[in-house]
């Protein structure tokens, strides 16, 4: 009888919270995956089903697979510049976690993972600024020739990667940080009896015990890497009002044939490509850690 | 006696030598100058990390020829405030600051108020339903915004909440990791003794939720407000799709926009940046430490 009332009042309190759930996110996501079967124009009322042909057409778009190219290149270049920095940076944080200045590079290096994107954005925009910017400058006091960075495609492409990183270092720092302060510190004074250095013991016993954060923090890193938009929509658009004109990203292009081009089948068809990548990365994360609980 | 003895003996013996005392002031200086030259490298990379954003600030106060002054100058020659006025004057500045708050504040409050109920139910009544349910919240926080933001816009259009803030606020709703923090929450900080103690005492489930429960989570609910205050103040790709006209813009979308019209004045543009991130930096630095503790457990996943 306690257990019923007790059972009719979770259905109460959760209900209206499912209820929201249900609309904002179980249905969109089913809608996703049945639209992408669908041929629809949004000017026109029928929907005819049309099978995988949305997906072959992808195939051989050389736009999307541009765009798809473009963004595993930025979400595998963040990830390389970020994984390793984070974790020389948090190590030595993690050292100095006793000294006043803790604080002060904690916050420093969190505070790009926090500001709004897009002004964040607009101050790289004006550092890699080819007439104007100091980096350019920079490069021409040491005599170096000057790029015209957010024009290249090959160098817009790196500039969006440093910009990313910049934003998802702090992070991974963090993350990093909570991991080294949950290491055993018994083990640490065991290496320093044995005679290990400390960087030693960062590199025998650190980066192995880290393992499972640095899977983690790659994941999340790769993810929001192939969601990046804003930061290709602020830097690679030119003066003319023309956006993202020159690196193309998956959600730009999604976007674009969604609402420039009025096509919702084929643009969820690449929402489900999207959606495929992010769970592939999570499996390789979920399978890699079980295989080391087993070992 | 033979102790005592045994001690004496033990302190002569430990007594350091010359050479012993040097080798000791040796290391301790050794290990000051590693210290001294890891801060140095610390302090470096902080301030790298923050220069960008030094820039932008000191761009905000350069006058339009010193802007385009080559090479160019780090802090202002001659400061002025001319970029503010002109930019307050002339955008709607202010209304998009104040879409944005209201849009990050009632998201704040939805995703608080869904979580602490979804997460206090889902951490203390285990019925089987339930952990159907959870598994289902679960399942679904892997897949991004993107994927289904689409859809979702139709779902805006036919309610007619395009361009508005309730618009903005359907994307914003709930947030299945603000559920799982407040779960681990309840199942690590609240004991069932104490919920037992006051039914039997005749509370109602309601009151206990209201009066136990809540007060108990007051620490993660906040570390969970900052978070979500934060992702919809910065939210980028939903408000960009839903809000389309001027006056419904969010700070994030009137800015990417703004940049992209045919004359741009990059000390008017930096000025308005500046304009948004001074207050959000600073209500980051206030707030830091719930914000590190909300992330920091988003790491705890496993």
């Amino acid at each position: 009888m306690l257990k019923r009332k007790r059972f009719i009042f979770a259905i109460l309190a959760i209900l209206p919270t499912l209820a929201i759930f249900a609309y904002v996110r179980l249905y969109p996501i089913a809608d996703t995956l049945r639209l992408s079967l669908y041929q629809w124009n949004i000017l026109s009322k029928n929907k005819p089903f049309v099978g995988l042909a949305n997906f072959r057409e992808l195939m051989g778009d050389h736009l999307f697979i541009s765009a798809l190219v473009n963004t595993t290149i930025i979400a595998f270049g963040v990830l390389i510049l970020t994984i390793p920095m984070a974790l020389v940076i948090a190590a030595l944080i993690f050292h100095r976690t006793r000294s006043k200045m803790a604080g002060f590079y904690e916050t420093a290096v969190f505070i790009p993972h926090v500001v709004s994107l897009v002004p964040a954005a607009m101050a790289w925009k004006w550092i890699f600024d080819a007439r104007l910017g100091p980096l350019n400058a920079l490069l021409d006091f040491f005599g170096l020739p000057m790029q015209n960075w957010l024009f290249d495609p090959v160098l817009s492409v790196i500039c969006i990667i440093i910009l990313c990183s910049w934003q998802a270092l702090g992070y991974a720092v963090l993350i990093y940080i909570v991991g080294f302060k949950n290491l055993p510190v018994s083990l640490y004074e065991a290496a320093k009896l044995d005679g290990a250095s400390g960087p030693q013991s960062f590199w025998h016993l650190s980066i192995p015990m880290l393992k499972p954060i640095t899977l983690y923090v790659s994941v999340v890193t790769l993810v929001s890497g192939f969601n990046v938009y804003a930061q290709a929509f602020v830097l690679a658009s030119d003066a003319q009002g023309a956006p993202g004109r020159q690196v193309r990203v998956l959600v730009l292009d999604m976007l674009e044939n969604s609402f420039r081009n009025y096509r919702v089948g084929y643009a969820a068809s690449e929402a489900v490509v999207l959606l495929v990548i992010v769970l592939v990365l999570t499996l390789i994360q979920f399978s890699m850690l079980r295989e080391r609980g087993k070992a | 006696m033979t102790i005592e003895a045994a001690m004496n003996k033990k302190t002569a013996h430990i007594e350091p030598s010359a050479e012993e005392l040097a080798e000791g002031v040796r290391l301790r200086r050794r290990k000051r100058l590693t210290n001294l030259a890891i801060d140095i490298f610390l302090v470096i990379v902080s301030i790298l990390m923050l220069l960008p954003l030094v820039f932008l600030v000191a761009n905000a106060f350069k006058t339009p020829a010193e802007m385009l002054a080559w090479p160019p100058t780090i802090i202002p020659r001659d400061p002025t405030i001319a970029n503010f006025s002109a930019v307050l004057g002339e955008t709607p500045l202010l209304r998009w600051i104040g879409n944005s708050l209201a849009f990050a504040v009632l998201s704040t409050v939805a995703i608080v108020a869904t979580s602490a109920i979804a997460g206090y139910i889902f951490g203390k009544f285990r019925f089987r339903t339930m952990n159907v349910i959870f598994a289902l919240f679960l399942a679904t926080a892997i897949v991004p915004f993107e994927v289904y933001m689409i859809p979702l816009y139709f779902q805006a259009k036919s309610l007619g909440i395009l361009n508005s803030v309730w618009g903005l606020l359907l994307g914003y709703l709930v947030m299945s990791f603000g559920i799982f923090l407040i779960r681990q929450n309840v199942i690590h900080s609240i004991p069932d003794e104490l919920l037992e103690a006051a039914r039997i005492d005749g509370a109602g489930e309601f009151w206990i939720f209201l009066h136990i429960v809540l007060p108990l989570l007051r620490g993660a609910l906040g570390a969970l407000a900052v978070l979500a205050f934060f992702q919809a103040w910065t939210a980028f790709a939903w408000p960009m799709i839903v809000a389309t006209t001027r006056s419904s813009y969010t700070i994030e979308v009137g800015l990417a926009l703004f940049q992209t019209g045919f004359t741009v004045d990059l000390g008017r543009l930096s000025a308005a940046s500046a304009t948004v991130l001074i207050p959000s930096i600073l209500l980051f630095v206030l707030l830091r430490r719930n914000f590190v503790q909300g992330v920091a457990s988003t790491g705890l996943k496993e």
